[in-house]
């Protein structure tokens, strides 16, 4: 199998108010888990599109613990943040946190639940967001549309 | 542009949290039709779904046009689209950062390894 099988994401939703994305690593769950908590690595990858970049990272790994992601285009001009703060860590590799975007104002609370599993020698990574509701029923469009929107649905049912 | 476009996907999202603006974008989806065609299923007030209509217009999803006293509305596909892309953005953004972090945790095993030598 190829590596991009082996390693490809899913995002999926389940239920009214939850998506699901899950991703397989080469790695162990202890280091996944470490590039996930510590902000030095965060800041290597989690930067969505080609073009951005993390001037601010913060990660405090505790139990009510801050977390603050800033990003920005490349060429400095502006960006976007997340703010949120971890609510349980452990027992094992295991991340709750609430987290909201602010573009700019505050999106409604979006609570992460993100598992690191054993999987043969790698990881398989399960992140299950209870999504604010305007995003998950935003997803509902694609199942109460009909004929006109045909195209929109089979595109959102090929993301979703 | 980012930002232009997350602030009007913003309304379009919060337009769509409530069930009667999504039945609305469903009907208006089989093609366009006046306040109280669309007041009709609703059991609603044309007020009301004139309220309704106006987050809708706001938000970019729908327009309407003149037709002597009516006003029809219709879908802003436009609108529509952009949500779609902008969800394929977030899709394609999630892929991309795990692609780099498949390269951080690769980097991460080598100097493991090295010391173990």
């Amino acid at each position: 199998m190829s590596k991009s099988t082996l390693n490809k994401m899913t995002l999926e939703t389940e239920g009214e108010t939850h998506v699901i994305v899950t991703r397989r690593f080469a790695a162990s769950p202890e280091a996944v888990y470490r590039a996930h908590t510590d902000p030095k690595l965060i800041q290597q990858w989690l930067l969505g599109p080609e073009g951005w970049v993390m001037p601010v990272c913060i990660y405090e790994g505790r139990p009510g613990g801050k977390i603050r992601y800033e990003w920005t285009k490349v060429d400095g001009s502006k960006g976007f943040f997340i703010t949120g703060e971890i609510l349980e860590m452990g027992p094992e590799h295991r991340i709750v946190h609430v987290e909201r975007m602010h573009i700019p104002d505050p999106t409604p609370d979006n609570q992460v639940e993100t598992r690191f599993d054993k999987d043969g020698a790698g990881t398989l990574m399960t992140m299950r967001m209870t999504l604010p509701d305007v995003q998950t029923r935003a997803m509902m469009l694609a199942s109460g549309m009909e004929r006109g929107m045909e195209a929109s649905y089979v595109r959102l049912e090929g993301m979703i | 542009m980012l930002m232009n476009f997350a602030l009007n996907l913003d309304g379009a999202f919060s337009a769509l949290a409530d069930p009667t603006r999504r039945a609305i974008l469903a009907r208006l989806a089989k093609g366009e039709a006046t306040v109280s065609e669309l007041a009709d299923p609703f059991d609603m007030t044309q007020p009301a779904i004139s309220q309704h209509l106006k987050v809708l217009e706001e938000a970019g999803l729908i327009s309407q046009r003149a037709e002597g006293t009516k006003r029809p509305r219709r879908l802003e596909r436009a609108g529509i689209e952009a949500m779609d892309e902008w969800l394929a953005m977030l899709r394609k953004g999630l892929e991309k950062s795990y692609e780099r972090l498949d390269d951080v945790l690769a980097a991460m095993e080598k100097p493991k390894k090295e010391k173990r030598r």
